[in-house]
């Protein structure tokens, strides 16, 4: 067991064979009492020291905690620069990033619950865990590319079938997986598999229905990725800066270095910076408007009029702030307003989605999710305050920002049947008559 | 710790679990054995043991109490034990095949709420064995959190559904339209109160246990609400939708019995040692007949063959429209072999019949995985029936095992060969949008429409 554990520590990116065969043998001779004192001892030891050698030797000489300070400083610079140059080369190279972010967190929650079943090697289930990821998806990428490179799909007779018959080829692929499972239930392991497959709902559940719906606000608009993401990590650093600096009040048991003061000060400073960033944001073209598949260049466009939340507005400014201020009315764009929702949510919500996954950590006795970054530890560490944003970002804009997708309507509408289409047409007309919009005597303008 | 088991073990509020009290001293037995072994008092890693154990060293829940009614116990006192029970079993599904008919007989919203009545049970059910798992009866909060997602997981499904095919009678009341307009943000509202309220009850002792009872919720819910609502939507697209495929596979389930039991001898699958191949098959092949003529029958009627409208002139539901294609006779010419065999040209058939071959084939050949999952699980969890609500059969769970897949099959085939999309859904959405959206999407239509010779361009009616 101290292989396997020191194993898990060292090289969270071994390929899985190692592990499995070095497991085999310890899962196999498993009785009550050695599982006892397994769950029994310590805690997984402290991952082992991941940082680049380069980093090493150059801070051998300062003292180990002020190394430690360094080496998170370093990669947080290094991930946030990562960041910009991901957001300057594309939304699909953001794409693309998105996915493979899902498939490291859902790789790394899959490898705690083997951890903890000490289930490396029953049957079939990494295959299984694996194939019902890609089947997920499989459905959602392909309702996306339905939607969005819609004359592209249309046009490849190929695509026209397969997105025709969509949801019964995930479907059925979805069902393979599950008489599989069923075929592959071995008798003296029913629990154990039981487990695993929940394990597996419930990651597919959180890691990947999170992804699409970061990419669905991707399309909407860069700005509506970047300023959520941002406003989580703002507030994550700012939280940490006026707790170091400032905290005193404990905020909750499960994370014990929270404090109300980091919570608080944390929460100004995000809708501060949510402010900042939207006004600098919504100038720019690229990142207000909704991403686009252009048939003719078959690549990625954004480039469209702005819609009115991204034009200058003159507000009156209350009488309160004036007298503070100065300034009778500040000309502001209508989305920073909504940022300022989006940063609240932010600061006030988002660090449930951490006290989440502490609790998680706690209650499965690890101490990071894996230790892919140094000092910072897994992709799930960095990003479980994100989890709630994505979901609440996706509701937000189709409660508040826009209606359903027109071009999609339309699409729907084409494939009704005549007699229901000219219903439709007909109560469109009558309440677009009832609005004053159009009148009888103009009907064929 | 005791205390904790006691507490456990002890009968829920419903009266489904009824475990009597030495089932408590027969899992206390283990966890007696269990404590002596180890020294560690953390009750997070006794949990932790339950989990890595393998299945033969937990002990097996007793077999629930019989309860049987006194007048059906008296009435076949004479006979022996084992035709006793066949009788009770035999009682017990007549009585439940004409409560079904019963509520058909009473309609479509009858028949919502019964789907309501049993997801909701189906959920007790599956979340009382989790509590009998895990003795988490007394953990805070539990019962309330969990059944509070089951409420603001339906609140979501039903305002979905209400919002689509209520369109009209939303339209008037304004608190509705509210409601409506803003139905994804204040169901994801109660989601997040929830999911805070469950962050916020976690105790130091206890975290493990929370987040298993979390997830056994969350996939319960996935599994029961889910189903249940996709069982509504196939109701709305007309009753036939529901009767065929849920009798198919009743029907599949009682004849696969009838001929195992008469001719079976090659095992299925070790999973479910009573299941055969001679029934499956048999089965299969008497599920499609059966299909075929019970689509036969029922798409004569409009009652059962109309989609569920709410009319709101009438306030109720009603079914009543011009038959689609799919319920309109049609004469089909035989292929040469089954001409040979029939001796008939062409053959008057309603093409519903054709899709309720498709329909019967799955109820017969991937339902049972649904059985052969839920065996797996009372396998794993070592209780032999999910409950004990009907005497000779079990719980409900056990009644709707094969039905899990069935409806979403159902669901998944409608919207891929049947129909397009909703068109109350699509009128919806036009009427939310911006004016200015809307007159292009008139525009676009009008053209579209004249194109096809829907529209005449001379009328100005």
């Amino acid at each position: 067991m101290t292989e396997l554990r020191q194993r898990v520590a060292h090289e969270p990116d071994a390929p899985p064979e190692d592990k499995e065969s070095e497991s085999e043998a310890k899962v196999d001779g498993e009785t009550a009492s050695d599982s006892e004192s397994r769950a029994e001892s310590a805690p997984l030891p402290v991952s082992a020291d991941d940082t680049p050698e380069v980093l090493n030797r150059a801070l051998s000489n300062l003292s180990s905690r002020w190394k430690n300070w360094w080496v998170r400083g370093i990669l947080t610079l290094a991930m946030i620069a990562f960041f910009f140059i991901i957001i300057y080369l594309g939304p699909m190279v953001l794409m693309i990033i998105v996915m493979c972010v899902q498939i490291k967190c859902f790789h790394e929650i899959i490898t705690i619950g083997y951890n903890v079943y000490h289930s490396y090697d029953l049957p079939w289930f990494r295959t299984l865990s694996w194939y019902f990821l890609l089947c997920v998806n499989y459905f959602f990428y392909g309702e996306t590319v339905t939607d969005y490179f819609f004359t592209l799909v249309q046009r490849e007779e190929p695509l026209r079938i397969l997105s025709k018959y969509h949801r019964f080829i995930s479907f059925t692929l979805y069902l393979i997986g599950f008489c599989m499972f069923v075929l592959s239930l071995v008798k003296k392991h029913y629990r154990l598999q039981f487990y695993m497959f929940g394990w597996t709902h419930v990651t597919l559940l959180i890691v990947v229905t999170q992804s699409h719906l970061v990419i669905h606000n991707l399309f909407e608009g860069m700005i509506w990725f970047i300023v959520p993401i941002s406003c989580v990590i703002c507030n994550d650093i700012m939280a940490y800066m006026f707790g170091f600096f400032f905290g005193r009040t404990p905020l909750i048991k499960l994370s014990p270095k929270k404090t109300w003061e980091g919570f608080i000060g944390g929460f100004f400073a995000t809708v501060v910076f949510g402010l900042l960033l939207s006004y600098v944001m919504s100038g720019y073209r690229c990142f207000v408007c909704p991403v686009e598949y252009n048939n003719d260049t078959n690549s990625f466009t954004v480039d469209c009029e702005p819609s009115d939340l991204f034009r200058l507005q003159e507000y009156n400014i209350p009488g309160v702030i004036q007298s503070v201020i100065g300034w009778k009315t500040v000309r502001m764009y209508p989305f920073q307003i909504h940022s300022i929702a989006l940063s609240t949510f932010a600061s006030l919500i988002g660090p449930f989605g951490g006290f989440f996954a502490s609790g998680f950590k706690r209650a499965f006795k690890i101490k990071d999710f894996a230790n892919t970054i140094p000092g910072h530890g897994g992709i799930m560490d960095r990003f479980d305050c994100q989890y709630l944003m994505a979901t609440f970002v996706n509701v937000y804009i189709a409660s508040f920002i826009r209606g359903p997708n027109p071009s999609k309507l339309i699409q729907q509408f084409l494939t009704l049947r005549p007699d229901q289409q000219l219903h439709i047409f007909n109560t469109l007309r009558s309440h677009l008559i009832d609005k004053g919009m159009l009148t009888s005597a103009t009907e064929d303008e | 710790m005791l205390e904790l088991r006691y507490r456990g073990s002890c009968p829920g509020p419903g009266e489904a679990v009824s475990p009597p009290p030495r089932e408590g001293e027969a899992a206390g037995g283990d966890h007696e054995t269990e404590s002596t072994s180890d020294k560690e008092t953390d009750i997070d890693d006794r949990y932790g043991d339950l989990d890595s154990r393998t299945d033969s060293d937990i002990p097996e829940i007793p077999a629930s109490s019989d309860r049987t009614p006194e007048i059906l116990k008296k009435a076949l006192s004479g006979l022996s034990s084992r035709w006793k029970n066949w009788w009770i079993r035999g009682i017990l599904t007549l009585t439940m095949i004409s409560l079904f008919f019963l509520i058909i007989y009473m309609g479509s919203f009858m028949l919502m709420l019964l789907v309501l009545g049993i997801q909701v049970k189906c959920f007790h059910e599956i979340i009382t064995i989790g509590y009998r798992v895990y003795h988490s009866y007394d953990l805070p909060w539990f019962r309330t959190l969990s059944w509070y997602f089951l409420l603001c997981v339906n609140y979501f499904f039903y305002g979905e559904t209400v919002a689509d095919y209520f369109a009209t009678f939303v339209q008037r009341e304004e608190q509705l339209q509210f409601l409506i307009r803003y139905h994804r943000f204040i169901s994801f509202a109660l989601y997040l109160a929830g999911f805070c309220m469950f962050v916020l009850s976690l105790v130091k002792k206890h975290y493990r246990l929370q987040f298993y009872m979390f997830a056994w919720t969350h996939v319960t819910l996935l599994i029961t609400v889910t189903q249940s609502h996709l069982v509504i939507q196939n109701l709305f697209e007309g009753m036939i939708w529901f009767l065929v495929p849920i009798s198919s596979v009743i029907c599949n389930d009682i004849t696969a019995y009838l001929f195992g039991f008469f001719f079976g001898r090659t095992p299925l699958i070790k999973l479910s040692p009573k299941k055969t191949w001679e029934g499956f098959i048999g089965g299969f092949f008497s599920t499609v007949v059966f299909g075929f003529i019970a689509a036969y029958v029922l798409s004569k009627y409009q009652y059962f063959v109309c989609p569920v409208e709410y009319r709101s002139d009438v306030n109720s539901f009603v079914t009543e429209c011009e038959p689609s294609e799919l319920f309109q006779l049609q004469t089909y010419s035989l292929p040469p072999f089954l001409k040979a065999v029939l001796r008939q040209e062409r053959v008057s058939l309603y093409p519903f019949q054709i899709h309720s071959i498709a329909l019967s084939t799955f109820a017969s050949l991937i339902g049972p995985f649904g059985g052969f999952f839920a065996s797996g699980f009372k396998r794993a969890f070592k209780i032999k029936d999910f409950a004990n609500t009907i005497p000779g059969h079990g719980g409900i769970m056990d009644r709707f095992d094969c039905q899990y897949l069935m409806a979403t099959f159902v669901h998944v085939y409608i919207t891929s060969f049947i129909r397009g999309p909703n068109p109350s859904k699509v009128l919806q959405q036009l009427l939310v949008l911006q004016p200015e959206q809307q007159l292009n999407i008139y525009k676009t239509l009008k053209t579209h429409l004249i194109e096809k010779g829907i529209l005449q361009p001379a009328l100005k009616v």
